[in-house]
């Protein structure tokens, strides 16, 4: 078997704050294969975004990442590469593409320009050959009248079409990776379907793979063959989707099923999980689930579970897969009670 | 904005200065500045008589505006539109010489320790608070007091040399509010070299204040000077300013108003000009501004 595209091994990412150590990204072990479509679930807050900034190189002090991290992309550690090369992986051999697409953009510049711009930093053309690139890519990624469109700035377009500028200015390298932070979040949901799409077609032409990282089940079964459930800076489950979804292991990814509404859902009112994600500079001792986790029991506060195999391709971080028969144990999780005798 | 040769496309440049030309304002501004800069230019052309001359000191003393000195004669019996005229030169000169050279220098320092932050921004912050701790104008009048005699030059330079933090304080305030801003995250993320984004990313997003500041920096700094000359460490008599002549006028304003009045409307037409095109620019730098164009409800 060939090596992964992008293989993280034990990432820990932690700020050092004026309120403690936030360990936001502790200890996530993950990989990507060539042409492979990976989605990163969690709710907000569980480190899914820091991962994905620390593979290039993006965090900021007090972020620090800590020694014994790696992160191999090509056969390279990219943790222990060079400024200067990290800028050349940057948006030429990995791109990324955010969220908010009103606020990716720089607002005193034309979409052409700035699609423009990597083309010029990457592949050296000139700046004529930078634009005729640029109203390419705008027409790639079916925006109509591109050579009108270049000349815009980035507050005359729709959300969906600033969205599609994003993707342009990822693929103009042809990257081999696209890092995808909750690229639908911010958009209408009758557009939600068309970006995705989009996403999932550019890269299947080019070969591309894909970091797909979503808080929405749904466009994990639609659009990636594996996934990763993240909650507390941990990985705690990995499988195939459709696994996942038939299958879920830990408790956590059970709640998140159980969250998502269904068409055909008799349930008056969807589950939800009682409590928050803890505070990333004080993670409870043991799992870091177990305040919310409805089977939690003793062993959950002494032990800090690890990844157990589950299956083939198939690990979860839960007591669960040495004690299946506490399953049948379901009991009120303490983040609910106390929300109870709170109110 | 339809098909265009892709040459010219690839800056943003065109399009402010199409934005600007479309401007009113830009215009009368750029004409009222451009009437003051010529008057300069052109002093000895222009002003009717030699503006040190004192023409006849037992008859022409302070005598109101009359045909043949139409904005009067001063204490010395000296024609006020020849020194006005003359005071053009000085005051436009030390004016603009400043701000240019402060803006500038304020602008690179402020961009500078906000993006780089660290050690950098926090010693040159606290040299930018220790110097605001010190009134500008006793600041200037201790420098020249130990310098000794003046030169305009050196005025001009030492009023640019005092100018610059307040500009280094808001170019830094802005600096660090773009610093994170998504766009600059996302450039990183697309390998833009760090020079490339502070001077394309950054500071075209943190200029704004900058430029406003600018414009109102010009009168600030005829006024400055204004007052350096009433203290006698300006611009000294018999040269004429702006703001010399003003002072000579300032303990007679009751009588002899005609000395205040009309380099007083000088000074003020130059700076509403120069704030006109301050706004002007301000607005023609910032794309928002622009409505948008097309509405894209059918197609996303």
């Amino acid at each position: 078997m060939t090596a992964p595209l992008l293989e993280i091994e034990n990432l820990r990412t932690w700020f050092y704050t004026d309120s403690g150590v936030a360990r936001s990204v502790d200890g996530v072990s993950l990989h990507v294969d060539h042409g492979e479509t990976l989605g990163v679930v969690g709710e907000s807050g569980c480190g899914k975004s820091v991962t994905a900034l620390s593979i290039l190189r993006l965090i900021r002090a007090p972020g620090r990442i800590e020694a014994g991290s790696a992160i191999r992309f090509e056969g390279k550690d990219l943790l222990t590469l060079a400024e200067r090369d990290i800028q050349h992986v940057r948006g030429n051999r990995i791109a990324m593409v955010f969220q908010e697409p009103m606020t990716a953009l720089n607002p005193v510049f034309t979409v052409g320009d700035q699609i423009a711009e990597v083309a010029r930093i990457h592949a050296g053309m000139s700046r004529r050959d930078a634009w005729e690139k640029a109203v390419e890519m705008l027409r790639l990624v079916g925006i109509p009248a591109p050579e009108q469109r270049a000349h815009e700035y980035p507050h005359q377009l729709s959300g969906g079409m600033r969205q599609r500028v994003v993707i342009a200015m990822a693929l103009v390298m042809n990257p081999a990776l696209v890092i995808a932070d909750e690229p639908t979040t911010a958009l209408d949901v009758t557009i939600q379907a068309q970006i995705l799409e989009l996403l999932a077609d550019l890269t299947k032409r080019f070969g591309t793979s894909i970091l797909l990282i979503t808080h929405d089940l749904g466009v994990v079964a639609e659009n990636c063959a594996r996934v990763i459930v993240m909650y507390a800076g941990q990985v705690v489950e990995e499988a195939t989707t459709a696994e996942l979804f038939s299958h879920p292991h830990h408790p956590y990814t059970e709640g998140l099923l159980g969250a998502m509404p269904r068409v055909g859902g008799n349930a008056e009112r969807l589950a939800t999980i009682p409590g928050t994600v803890p505070s990333p500079t004080a993670w409870p001792d043991g799992c870091r689930f177990r305040e919310r986790c409805m089977y939690a029991w003793e062993r959950c506060a002494k032990e800090h579970p690890p990844l157990y195999q589950i299956g083939a391709g198939h690990v979860s971080r839960c007591h669960l897969a040495v004690e299946p028969e506490r399953r049948s144990q379901p009991h009120l999780p303490v983040a609910a009670q106390q929300g109870v005798t709170a109110a | 904005m339809t098909s265009k040769s892709p040459a010219g496309a690839g800056i943003a440049a065109p399009t402010v200065r199409r934005r600007l030309r479309g401007d009113r304002r830009v215009w009368i501004a750029l004409g009222v500045l451009a009437a003051i800069v010529l008057t300069a230019v052109f002093a000895p052309l222009l002003a009717p008589y030699d503006p040190r001359a004192q023409l006849d000191i037992a008859h022409l003393q302070s005598q109101p505006p009359s045909l043949a000195h139409p904005l009067g004669t001063d204490t010395f019996s000296r024609d006020v539109l020849s020194r006005l005229i003359y005071g053009t030169r000085v005051s436009l000169a030390v004016a603009l010489v400043a701000v240019s050279i402060s803006i500038t220098f304020g602008t690179l320092l402020g961009a500078v320790a906000g993006y780089v932050g660290g050690a950098i921004d926090a010693v040159l912050m606290r040299f930018v608070d220790a110097a605001f701790s010190i009134p500008t104008l006793l600041l200037l009048i201790v420098v020249i007091a130990l310098w000794g005699d003046i030169s305009v030059v050196s005025l001009t330079l030492l009023i640019a040399g005092v100018g610059w933090f307040t500009v280094s304080r808001l170019v830094r305030a802005e600096t660090l509010a773009v610093r994170d801003a998504d766009y600059v995250v996302a450039a990183r993320a697309l390998g833009v070299p760090g020079w490339r984004i502070l001077g394309w990313h950054v500071l075209p997003n943190a200029i704004g204040p900058a430029i406003v500041s600018a414009t109102l920096a010009v009168g600030n700094v005829i006024l400055l000077e204004a007052g350096l000359s009433y203290l006698g460490i300006g611009v000294r008599p018999p040269t004429p300013s702006w703001g010399n002549i003003i002072e000579e006028g300032a303990t007679r304003v009751s009588d002899v108003w005609w000395l205040t009045l009309f380099p007083g409307l000088a000074i003020l037409v130059t700076v509403f000009a120069c704030n006109a095109l301050g706004d002007a620019l301000r607005d023609a730098l910032d794309p928002r501004q622009l409505l948008p164009a097309h509405d894209d409800a059918p197609f996303a």
